[in-house]
Protein backbone atom coordinates (compact mmCIF):
# COMPACT_ATOMS: atom_id res chain seq x y z
CA UNK A 1 0.00 0.00 0.00
CA UNK A 2 1.32 3.53 -0.99
CA UNK A 3 1.33 5.40 2.43
CA UNK A 4 -1.31 8.68 1.90
CA UNK A 5 1.28 12.25 2.89
CA UNK A 6 1.73 15.51 1.96
CA UNK A 7 4.42 14.04 -0.13
CA UNK A 8 2.88 11.87 -2.07
CA UNK A 9 0.08 14.62 -2.83
CA UNK A 10 3.15 16.89 -4.74
CA UNK A 11 4.65 13.80 -6.11
CA UNK A 12 1.25 13.21 -7.74
CA UNK A 13 0.63 16.58 -8.67
CA UNK A 14 3.78 16.47 -10.59
CA UNK A 15 2.30 13.85 -13.02
CA UNK A 16 -1.35 14.01 -13.17
CA UNK A 17 -2.24 11.84 -10.32
CA UNK A 18 -2.10 9.14 -12.27
CA UNK A 19 -0.11 6.98 -9.57
CA UNK A 20 -3.28 6.56 -7.16
CA UNK A 21 -3.73 2.84 -6.68
CA UNK A 22 -7.10 1.36 -5.44
CA UNK A 23 -7.73 1.96 -1.96
CA UNK A 24 -8.59 -2.07 -1.30
CA UNK A 25 -8.77 -4.53 -3.50
CA UNK A 26 -11.35 -6.35 -5.07
CA UNK A 27 -10.57 -9.90 -4.94
CA UNK A 28 -12.94 -13.24 -6.26
CA UNK A 29 -13.33 -15.55 -2.77
CA UNK A 30 -11.12 -18.13 -1.70
CA UNK A 31 -12.49 -21.78 -0.38
CA UNK A 32 -11.65 -21.30 2.48
CA UNK A 33 -10.57 -18.59 5.23
CA UNK A 34 -9.70 -19.15 9.08
CA UNK A 35 -12.31 -16.04 10.11
CA UNK A 36 -15.36 -15.02 7.65
CA UNK A 37 -17.04 -11.76 8.74
CA UNK A 38 -20.23 -11.00 7.24
CA UNK A 39 -21.03 -7.24 6.95
CA UNK A 40 -18.62 -5.03 5.55
CA UNK A 41 -19.80 -2.00 7.42
CA UNK A 42 -18.00 0.52 10.41
CA UNK A 43 -18.27 -2.76 13.09
CA UNK A 44 -17.06 -5.92 10.66
CA UNK A 45 -14.49 -4.29 8.75
CA UNK A 46 -12.84 -2.89 12.40
CA UNK A 47 -13.10 -6.28 13.96
CA UNK A 48 -11.26 -7.79 11.03
CA UNK A 49 -8.70 -5.09 11.35
CA UNK A 50 -7.96 -5.51 14.93
CA UNK A 51 -7.89 -9.69 14.34
CA UNK A 52 -5.44 -9.11 11.79
CA UNK A 53 -3.43 -5.67 14.34
CA UNK A 54 -4.01 -7.15 17.50
CA UNK A 55 -4.21 -10.96 16.67
CA UNK A 56 -1.92 -11.56 13.52
CA UNK A 57 -5.00 -13.55 11.90
CA UNK A 58 -4.97 -12.25 8.21
CA UNK A 59 -6.87 -15.15 6.82
CA UNK A 60 -9.82 -13.00 6.90
CA UNK A 61 -12.38 -12.88 4.39
CA UNK A 62 -15.48 -9.69 5.22
CA UNK A 63 -18.04 -10.20 2.83
CA UNK A 64 -20.87 -7.48 1.68
CA UNK A 65 -24.11 -7.90 0.45
CA UNK A 66 -24.36 -4.53 -0.61
CA UNK A 67 -21.41 -1.95 -0.96
CA UNK A 68 -19.15 -1.47 1.87
CA UNK A 69 -20.26 1.53 4.66
CA UNK A 70 -23.47 1.14 2.36
CA UNK A 71 -25.47 0.11 5.19
CA UNK A 72 -25.87 2.09 8.61
CA UNK A 73 -22.13 3.39 8.69
CA UNK A 74 -23.20 5.84 6.18
CA UNK A 75 -26.30 6.51 7.18
CA UNK A 76 -25.69 7.87 10.80
CA UNK A 77 -25.32 11.40 12.23
CA UNK A 78 -21.23 11.01 13.03
CA UNK A 79 -21.37 12.05 16.55
CA UNK A 80 -19.20 10.31 18.83
CA UNK A 81 -19.93 10.25 22.81
CA UNK A 82 -19.14 8.20 25.66
CA UNK A 83 -20.67 9.68 28.40
CA UNK A 84 -23.27 6.37 29.49
CA UNK A 85 -24.30 5.60 32.76
CA UNK A 86 -23.51 1.86 33.28
CA UNK A 87 -19.87 0.44 33.88
CA UNK A 88 -19.83 -2.08 30.60
CA UNK A 89 -21.43 0.90 28.36
CA UNK A 90 -19.03 3.66 29.45
CA UNK A 91 -16.20 1.29 29.29
CA UNK A 92 -16.40 0.02 25.36
CA UNK A 93 -17.54 3.80 24.03
CA UNK A 94 -14.54 5.09 26.32
CA UNK A 95 -12.51 3.13 24.19
CA UNK A 96 -13.77 3.83 20.76
CA UNK A 97 -13.70 7.25 21.60
CA UNK A 98 -10.15 6.97 22.54
CA UNK A 99 -9.09 4.69 19.64
CA UNK A 100 -10.90 7.81 17.49
CA UNK A 101 -8.79 10.31 18.67
CA UNK A 102 -5.51 8.40 16.79
CA UNK A 103 -7.80 6.97 13.93
CA UNK A 104 -5.93 8.79 11.44
CA UNK A 105 -2.98 8.40 11.70
CA UNK A 106 -3.38 4.38 12.70
CA UNK A 107 -5.12 3.99 9.55
CA UNK A 108 -2.86 6.41 7.67
CA UNK A 109 -6.69 7.75 6.41
CA UNK A 110 -8.03 11.48 7.36
CA UNK A 111 -11.33 10.49 9.36
CA UNK A 112 -11.51 13.98 10.02
CA UNK A 113 -11.93 12.72 13.68
CA UNK A 114 -13.84 16.67 15.01
CA UNK A 115 -13.34 16.53 19.15
CA UNK A 116 -15.96 19.76 18.80
CA UNK A 117 -17.59 18.52 22.00
CA UNK A 118 -21.04 17.24 22.79
CA UNK A 119 -23.58 19.32 24.49
CA UNK A 120 -26.79 16.89 25.72
CA UNK A 121 -29.37 18.97 27.21
CA UNK A 122 -31.47 18.70 30.27
CA UNK A 123 -35.16 19.77 29.20
CA UNK A 124 -36.91 18.79 32.04
CA UNK A 125 -36.05 18.26 35.88
CA UNK A 126 -35.90 14.62 35.26
CA UNK A 127 -33.16 15.36 33.07
CA UNK A 128 -31.18 17.81 35.58
CA UNK A 129 -31.22 14.82 37.71
CA UNK A 130 -30.49 12.33 35.56
CA UNK A 131 -27.26 14.21 33.90
CA UNK A 132 -26.12 15.10 37.31
CA UNK A 133 -25.69 11.53 38.12
CA UNK A 134 -24.15 10.52 34.70
CA UNK A 135 -21.71 13.01 35.48
CA UNK A 136 -20.77 11.61 38.86
CA UNK A 137 -20.77 8.03 37.26
CA UNK A 138 -18.52 9.64 34.71
CA UNK A 139 -15.82 10.78 37.10
CA UNK A 140 -15.76 7.76 38.61
CA UNK A 141 -15.25 5.42 35.34
CA UNK A 142 -12.17 7.96 33.94
CA UNK A 143 -14.60 9.66 31.41
CA UNK A 144 -14.07 13.33 31.58
CA UNK A 145 -17.65 15.14 30.84
CA UNK A 146 -19.05 17.57 33.13
CA UNK A 147 -22.85 19.16 33.90
CA UNK A 148 -23.07 22.69 32.99
CA UNK A 149 -25.74 25.27 33.76
CA UNK A 150 -27.85 27.18 30.91
CA UNK A 151 -25.37 29.84 30.71
CA UNK A 152 -22.47 27.34 29.54
CA UNK A 153 -24.57 26.34 27.02
CA UNK A 154 -25.68 29.05 25.73
CA UNK A 155 -21.95 30.26 25.82
CA UNK A 156 -20.85 27.17 23.53
CA UNK A 157 -23.64 27.01 21.08
CA UNK A 158 -24.97 30.51 20.98
CA UNK A 159 -27.77 29.82 18.72
CA UNK A 160 -29.78 27.92 20.78
CA UNK A 161 -32.91 29.39 22.84
CA UNK A 162 -32.71 28.88 26.45
CA UNK A 163 -36.32 29.82 27.59
CA UNK A 164 -38.47 27.78 24.99
CA UNK A 165 -42.08 27.73 26.32
CA UNK A 166 -41.87 23.81 26.17
CA UNK A 167 -38.60 22.99 26.20
CA UNK A 168 -36.69 25.63 28.61
CA UNK A 169 -32.53 24.52 28.17
CA UNK A 170 -32.36 24.00 31.82
CA UNK A 171 -28.35 22.85 31.81
CA UNK A 172 -26.50 19.73 30.32
CA UNK A 173 -24.01 17.31 29.96
CA UNK A 174 -21.43 18.61 28.44
CA UNK A 175 -18.25 15.89 27.00
CA UNK A 176 -15.32 18.08 25.73
CA UNK A 177 -13.83 15.34 24.02
CA UNK A 178 -16.88 13.97 21.79
CA UNK A 179 -17.47 15.03 18.38
CA UNK A 180 -17.93 13.89 14.96
CA UNK A 181 -15.99 11.91 12.37
CA UNK A 182 -16.62 11.38 8.62
CA UNK A 183 -18.48 8.15 8.72
CA UNK A 184 -17.60 6.65 5.41
CA UNK A 185 -13.99 8.00 5.80
CA UNK A 186 -13.98 5.29 8.87
CA UNK A 187 -15.29 2.14 6.67
CA UNK A 188 -13.04 3.06 3.85
CA UNK A 189 -9.73 3.67 6.19
CA UNK A 190 -10.64 0.43 8.07
CA UNK A 191 -11.06 -1.02 4.48
CA UNK A 192 -8.03 -0.03 3.05
CA UNK A 193 -6.07 -1.20 6.15
CA UNK A 194 -7.43 -4.29 5.69
CA UNK A 195 -7.03 -5.22 2.76
CA UNK A 196 -3.31 -4.07 3.32
CA UNK A 197 -2.85 -6.71 5.39
CA UNK A 198 -4.03 -9.13 2.66
CA UNK A 199 -7.78 -9.55 3.65
CA UNK A 200 -10.17 -10.10 1.09
CA UNK A 201 -13.07 -7.45 1.28
CA UNK A 202 -15.73 -9.52 -0.82
CA UNK A 203 -18.93 -6.82 -1.47
CA UNK A 204 -22.07 -7.65 -3.93
CA UNK A 205 -21.61 -10.92 -2.22
CA UNK A 206 -24.92 -11.98 -0.32
CA UNK A 207 -24.73 -14.70 2.20
CA UNK A 208 -27.85 -16.87 1.53
CA UNK A 209 -26.60 -19.83 4.35
CA UNK A 210 -24.83 -20.54 7.09
CA UNK A 211 -23.38 -23.90 7.01
CA UNK A 212 -22.36 -26.27 10.13
CA UNK A 213 -21.74 -29.83 10.82
CA UNK A 214 -22.47 -31.46 14.47
CA UNK A 215 -23.26 -28.12 16.47
CA UNK A 216 -20.46 -26.29 14.85
CA UNK A 217 -19.79 -23.71 12.04
CA UNK A 218 -18.17 -24.72 8.94
CA UNK A 219 -18.88 -21.95 6.41
CA UNK A 220 -21.44 -19.67 4.92
CA UNK A 221 -23.15 -20.36 1.62
CA UNK A 222 -22.97 -16.63 -0.47
CA UNK A 223 -24.15 -15.61 -3.95
CA UNK A 224 -20.57 -16.20 -4.89
CA UNK A 225 -20.56 -19.86 -4.03
CA UNK A 226 -19.72 -21.77 -0.68
CA UNK A 227 -16.98 -20.22 2.01
CA UNK A 228 -15.76 -22.36 3.88
CA UNK A 229 -13.78 -20.97 7.83
CA UNK A 230 -13.28 -22.23 11.19
CA UNK A 231 -14.94 -19.14 12.54
CA UNK A 232 -17.65 -17.02 11.66
CA UNK A 233 -18.60 -13.47 13.09
CA UNK A 234 -22.18 -12.25 12.00
CA UNK A 235 -22.17 -7.86 12.31
CA UNK A 236 -25.04 -6.98 10.05
CA UNK A 237 -26.92 -4.78 12.16
CA UNK A 238 -30.46 -4.54 10.92
CA UNK A 239 -30.33 -7.49 9.35
CA UNK A 240 -28.72 -9.87 12.23
CA UNK A 241 -32.08 -11.58 13.09
CA UNK A 242 -32.46 -12.67 9.23
CA UNK A 243 -28.75 -13.77 9.59
CA UNK A 244 -29.40 -15.42 13.21
CA UNK A 245 -32.20 -17.68 11.71
CA UNK A 246 -29.84 -18.74 9.01
CA UNK A 247 -27.24 -19.62 11.88
CA UNK A 248 -30.65 -21.26 13.98
CA UNK A 249 -30.82 -19.20 16.79
CA UNK A 250 -33.13 -16.36 17.73
CA UNK A 251 -32.22 -12.96 19.29
CA UNK A 252 -33.82 -10.44 21.56
CA UNK A 253 -33.60 -8.14 18.53
CA UNK A 254 -35.94 -6.10 16.79
CA UNK A 255 -35.21 -4.25 13.62
CA UNK A 256 -36.54 -1.09 12.88
CA UNK A 257 -36.10 2.43 10.90
CA UNK A 258 -34.47 5.34 12.18
CA UNK A 259 -34.30 8.62 10.31
CA UNK A 260 -31.59 11.64 9.50
CA UNK A 261 -32.00 14.59 7.57
CA UNK A 262 -29.81 17.43 6.50
CA UNK A 263 -30.50 21.10 5.74
CA UNK A 264 -29.01 23.30 2.90
CA UNK A 265 -25.60 24.14 3.72
CA UNK A 266 -25.15 27.54 5.57
CA UNK A 267 -22.13 29.49 6.96
CA UNK A 268 -20.25 28.03 10.09
CA UNK A 269 -23.02 28.78 13.28
CA UNK A 270 -22.48 25.77 15.23
CA UNK A 271 -19.31 24.03 16.81
CA UNK A 272 -20.41 22.18 19.27
CA UNK A 273 -22.85 19.13 18.75
CA UNK A 274 -26.09 19.54 20.45
CA UNK A 275 -28.48 16.79 21.78
CA UNK A 276 -32.29 17.13 23.25
CA UNK A 277 -33.12 13.63 24.38
CA UNK A 278 -36.66 15.21 26.03
CA UNK A 279 -37.71 16.14 22.35
CA UNK A 280 -35.91 13.43 20.65
CA UNK A 281 -33.84 15.16 18.41
CA UNK A 282 -30.22 15.89 17.47
CA UNK A 283 -27.95 18.55 15.69
CA UNK A 284 -24.81 19.36 14.72
CA UNK A 285 -23.11 21.27 11.49
CA UNK A 286 -21.15 19.40 8.93
CA UNK A 287 -17.57 20.42 7.76
CA UNK A 288 -19.99 21.21 4.15
CA UNK A 289 -22.54 23.55 6.68
CA UNK A 290 -25.24 21.80 6.24
CA UNK A 291 -27.57 21.10 9.34
CA UNK A 292 -27.27 17.65 10.36
CA UNK A 293 -30.11 16.12 11.93
CA UNK A 294 -31.67 13.12 13.88
CA UNK A 295 -34.60 12.08 15.62
CA UNK A 296 -36.41 9.53 17.35
CA UNK A 297 -36.95 5.71 15.75
CA UNK A 298 -40.04 4.06 14.53
CA UNK A 299 -42.43 2.13 16.82
CA UNK A 300 -42.60 -0.89 14.59
CA UNK A 301 -40.63 -3.29 12.46
CA UNK A 302 -39.57 -2.35 9.16
CA UNK A 303 -36.79 -3.37 6.81
CA UNK A 304 -37.08 -0.70 4.14
CA UNK A 305 -34.34 1.95 5.17
CA UNK A 306 -37.25 4.36 5.12
CA UNK A 307 -39.55 5.84 7.71
CA UNK A 308 -42.70 7.87 8.94
CA UNK A 309 -42.86 11.21 7.83
CA UNK A 310 -44.57 12.34 11.35
CA UNK A 311 -41.22 11.59 13.14
CA UNK A 312 -39.16 13.92 11.27
CA UNK A 313 -41.92 16.22 11.81
CA UNK A 314 -42.05 16.23 15.02
CA UNK A 315 -38.37 16.11 15.51
CA UNK A 316 -37.88 18.90 13.78
CA UNK A 317 -40.46 20.73 15.12
CA UNK A 318 -39.26 20.65 18.32
CA UNK A 319 -35.44 21.60 17.11
CA UNK A 320 -36.95 24.78 15.78
CA UNK A 321 -38.20 25.80 19.16
CA UNK A 322 -34.69 25.23 20.63
CA UNK A 323 -32.93 26.37 17.29
CA UNK A 324 -35.37 29.03 16.28
CA UNK A 325 -32.96 30.49 13.10
CA UNK A 326 -32.95 26.57 11.67
CA UNK A 327 -36.40 27.52 10.85
CA UNK A 328 -36.69 28.88 7.75
CA UNK A 329 -34.24 26.38 6.45
CA UNK A 330 -34.52 23.99 3.09
CA UNK A 331 -34.35 20.57 3.85
CA UNK A 332 -31.42 18.91 1.66
CA UNK A 333 -31.69 14.69 2.05
CA UNK A 334 -33.73 12.76 4.00
CA UNK A 335 -32.91 9.12 4.39
CA UNK A 336 -33.51 6.27 7.04
CA UNK A 337 -31.37 2.69 7.99
CA UNK A 338 -32.81 -0.06 9.54
CA UNK A 339 -31.44 -0.36 13.29
CA UNK A 340 -31.14 -3.66 15.87
CA UNK A 341 -32.90 -2.69 19.14
CA UNK A 342 -32.72 -4.67 22.10
CA UNK A 343 -34.78 -4.81 24.96
CA UNK A 344 -32.37 -2.88 27.51
CA UNK A 345 -30.30 -0.94 24.64
CA UNK A 346 -27.06 -2.18 24.79
CA UNK A 347 -25.36 -3.92 22.16
CA UNK A 348 -24.50 -7.84 22.14
CA UNK A 349 -21.28 -8.93 21.72
CA UNK A 350 -21.47 -12.69 22.32
CA UNK A 351 -20.71 -16.63 21.17
CA UNK A 352 -23.76 -17.98 19.98
CA UNK A 353 -25.63 -21.14 21.02
CA UNK A 354 -23.50 -22.32 17.59
CA UNK A 355 -19.99 -23.08 18.12
CA UNK A 356 -17.53 -20.94 16.43
CA UNK A 357 -19.91 -18.69 15.11
CA UNK A 358 -19.79 -14.93 16.84
CA UNK A 359 -22.56 -12.25 16.79
CA UNK A 360 -22.17 -8.36 17.09
CA UNK A 361 -25.14 -6.44 16.98
CA UNK A 362 -27.84 -4.60 19.17
CA UNK A 363 -26.02 -1.38 18.90
CA UNK A 364 -29.61 0.29 18.12
CA UNK A 365 -29.64 4.11 17.40
CA UNK A 366 -25.41 4.70 18.31
CA UNK A 367 -23.28 2.32 16.83
CA UNK A 368 -21.37 4.68 14.84
CA UNK A 369 -19.46 6.02 17.98
CA UNK A 370 -18.63 2.33 19.23
CA UNK A 371 -17.02 1.20 15.61
CA UNK A 372 -13.48 1.35 16.89
CA UNK A 373 -14.13 -0.49 20.55
CA UNK A 374 -16.37 -2.59 19.07
CA UNK A 375 -14.07 -3.76 16.75
CA UNK A 376 -11.49 -4.26 19.25
CA UNK A 377 -13.21 -5.78 21.75
CA UNK A 378 -15.28 -8.49 19.12
CA UNK A 379 -11.55 -9.37 17.69
CA UNK A 380 -10.60 -10.28 21.06
CA UNK A 381 -13.41 -12.41 21.15
CA UNK A 382 -13.33 -14.03 18.04
CA UNK A 383 -9.51 -14.60 18.59
CA UNK A 384 -9.02 -15.95 21.91
CA UNK A 385 -12.88 -16.54 23.20
CA UNK A 386 -12.49 -13.86 26.08
CA UNK A 387 -12.46 -10.35 26.01
CA UNK A 388 -12.94 -7.87 29.64
CA UNK A 389 -14.82 -5.16 26.73
CA UNK A 390 -17.51 -7.78 26.23
CA UNK A 391 -18.03 -9.85 28.63
CA UNK A 392 -20.76 -8.38 30.17
CA UNK A 393 -23.04 -8.10 26.13
CA UNK A 394 -22.99 -11.54 26.36
CA UNK A 395 -26.35 -13.21 24.82
CA UNK A 396 -27.34 -14.41 27.81
CA UNK A 397 -27.54 -11.86 29.70
CA UNK A 398 -31.03 -11.67 28.72
CA UNK A 399 -32.14 -15.15 30.09
CA UNK A 400 -30.29 -14.08 33.20
CA UNK A 401 -31.76 -10.81 34.00
CA UNK A 402 -28.33 -9.30 33.66
CA UNK A 403 -29.25 -6.21 31.75
CA UNK A 404 -26.99 -3.60 30.58
CA UNK A 405 -29.91 -1.21 30.97
CA UNK A 406 -29.48 2.24 29.05
CA UNK A 407 -32.55 2.79 27.89
CA UNK A 408 -33.78 3.54 31.57
CA UNK A 409 -30.27 5.70 31.81
CA UNK A 410 -31.26 7.67 29.08
CA UNK A 411 -35.29 7.71 29.12
CA UNK A 412 -34.54 7.24 25.40
CA UNK A 413 -33.17 4.79 23.12
CA UNK A 414 -29.49 6.61 22.52
CA UNK B 1 -47.41 5.87 5.59
CA UNK B 2 -49.08 3.05 6.90
CA UNK B 3 -52.88 2.93 6.83
CA UNK B 4 -55.02 0.10 8.87
CA UNK B 5 -58.81 -0.58 9.31
CA UNK B 6 -59.81 -0.67 13.41
CA UNK B 7 -61.58 -4.14 13.27
CA UNK B 8 -63.50 -2.39 16.15
CA UNK B 9 -64.78 0.87 14.78
CA UNK B 10 -64.37 0.24 10.86
CA UNK B 11 -62.41 3.70 11.52
CA UNK B 12 -59.75 3.74 8.39
CA UNK B 13 -56.65 5.19 10.57
CA UNK B 14 -53.26 6.66 9.47
CA UNK B 15 -50.16 5.52 12.05
CA UNK B 16 -50.56 8.84 13.85
CA UNK B 17 -53.59 7.68 14.97
CA UNK B 18 -52.00 4.33 16.30
CA UNK B 19 -49.65 3.02 18.72
CA UNK B 20 -47.71 0.34 17.30
CA UNK B 21 -47.33 -2.19 20.41
CA UNK B 22 -44.75 -5.35 19.64
CA UNK B 23 -45.13 -8.61 18.15
CA UNK B 24 -48.42 -10.49 18.38
CA UNK B 25 -49.71 -14.15 19.66
CA UNK B 26 -46.81 -13.94 22.19
CA UNK B 27 -46.88 -16.71 25.35
CA UNK B 28 -47.30 -14.65 28.18
CA UNK B 29 -45.17 -17.09 30.84
CA UNK B 30 -46.06 -16.06 34.54
CA UNK B 31 -44.44 -16.66 37.54
CA UNK B 32 -42.84 -20.76 37.78
CA UNK B 33 -41.72 -20.91 34.40
CA UNK B 34 -38.07 -21.61 33.37
CA UNK B 35 -35.53 -18.54 32.39
CA UNK B 36 -35.52 -20.20 29.34
CA UNK B 37 -39.71 -19.44 28.60
CA UNK B 38 -39.15 -15.53 30.36
CA UNK B 39 -36.64 -15.05 28.48
CA UNK B 40 -39.17 -15.84 24.74
CA UNK B 41 -42.21 -14.23 26.27
CA UNK B 42 -39.89 -10.67 27.26
CA UNK B 43 -37.04 -10.36 24.72
CA UNK B 44 -36.57 -12.71 22.16
CA UNK B 45 -38.67 -11.59 18.63
CA UNK B 46 -39.19 -13.24 15.53
CA UNK B 47 -37.84 -10.00 13.96
CA UNK B 48 -38.78 -10.87 10.38
CA UNK B 49 -37.90 -9.90 7.23
CA UNK B 50 -41.43 -10.18 5.35
CA UNK B 51 -44.70 -11.94 6.83
CA UNK B 52 -45.34 -10.60 10.97
CA UNK B 53 -48.01 -10.37 12.99
CA UNK B 54 -48.42 -7.50 15.28
CA UNK B 55 -50.35 -5.42 17.60
CA UNK B 56 -51.42 -2.01 17.25
CA UNK B 57 -53.60 0.11 19.39
CA UNK B 58 -56.28 2.81 17.69
CA UNK B 59 -55.20 5.29 20.58
CA UNK B 60 -56.75 8.30 19.23
CA UNK B 61 -59.99 6.82 18.33
CA UNK B 62 -61.40 3.50 19.66
CA UNK B 63 -58.84 3.05 22.32
CA UNK B 64 -58.82 -0.43 21.57
CA UNK B 65 -56.13 -3.31 20.87
CA UNK B 66 -55.98 -4.79 18.06
CA UNK B 67 -54.02 -7.57 15.32
CA UNK B 68 -52.30 -7.09 12.23
CA UNK B 69 -50.63 -8.78 9.30
CA UNK B 70 -47.89 -7.08 7.57
CA UNK B 71 -45.10 -7.01 5.74
CA UNK B 72 -41.89 -5.74 6.97
CA UNK B 73 -39.85 -5.87 3.60
CA UNK B 74 -42.48 -3.33 1.48
CA UNK B 75 -44.58 -2.49 4.71
CA UNK B 76 -48.08 -3.69 2.74
CA UNK B 77 -50.52 -4.40 5.22
CA UNK B 78 -52.85 -7.69 4.38
CA UNK B 79 -55.49 -6.99 7.12
CA UNK B 80 -56.49 -6.76 10.62
CA UNK B 81 -57.92 -8.82 13.28
CA UNK B 82 -59.32 -8.03 16.65
CA UNK B 83 -57.23 -9.05 19.91
CA UNK B 84 -59.05 -11.97 21.26
CA UNK B 85 -57.86 -15.25 19.64
CA UNK B 86 -54.29 -17.05 19.53
CA UNK B 87 -53.78 -17.32 16.03
CA UNK B 88 -54.73 -15.20 12.69
CA UNK B 89 -58.39 -16.05 11.35
CA UNK B 90 -58.47 -18.22 8.13
CA UNK B 91 -59.24 -15.22 6.08
CA UNK B 92 -56.14 -13.52 6.98
CA UNK B 93 -54.00 -16.24 6.22
CA UNK B 94 -55.90 -16.47 2.63
CA UNK B 95 -55.14 -12.72 2.43
CA UNK B 96 -51.20 -12.84 2.95
CA UNK B 97 -51.01 -16.35 0.79
CA UNK B 98 -52.67 -14.70 -2.12
CA UNK B 99 -49.44 -12.21 -1.87
CA UNK B 100 -47.08 -14.64 -0.34
CA UNK B 101 -47.32 -18.43 -1.12
CA UNK B 102 -46.13 -20.70 1.12
CA UNK B 103 -45.42 -18.03 3.92
CA UNK B 104 -44.75 -18.88 7.42
CA UNK B 105 -44.59 -17.49 10.88
CA UNK B 106 -43.23 -19.19 13.74
CA UNK B 107 -46.08 -22.11 14.26
CA UNK B 108 -48.53 -20.16 11.53
CA UNK B 109 -48.15 -20.80 7.98
CA UNK B 110 -49.94 -20.78 4.62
Amino acid sequence: MKRYSAFAIAKEAFRQHTGWERAWRSPEPKARYDVVIVGAGGHGLATAYYLGKNFGITNVAVIEKGWLGGGNTGRNTTIIRSNYLQDPSAAIYEKARSLYETLSQDLNYNIMFSPRGVIMLAQTHHEVRGYQRTAHANALQGVKTEYIGPQRVKELCPIINLDGPRYPVLGGLWQERGGTARHDAVAWGYARACSDMGMDIIQQCEVTGVRSEGGRVTGVSTTKGDIACTKLGIVVAGHSGVLADMAGFRLPIESVALQALVSEPIKPCMDVVVMANTVHGYMSQSDKGEMVIGGGADGFNNYTQRGSFHHVEETVRALIETFPMISRLKMLRWWGGIVDMTGDRSPILSKTPLDGCFINCGWGTGGFKAIPGSGWGMAELMATGHSPLTEAFSLDRFKEGRFIDESVAAGVAH
Amino acid sequence: MLIFTCPYCGAEAEETELTPGGEAHLTRHGPGSSDDELQDYLFSRENPKGVHFERWRHSYGCGKWFHAARCTATLEVFGTYPAQTSEPPQEIKDAISAKRPGWSWREFSA
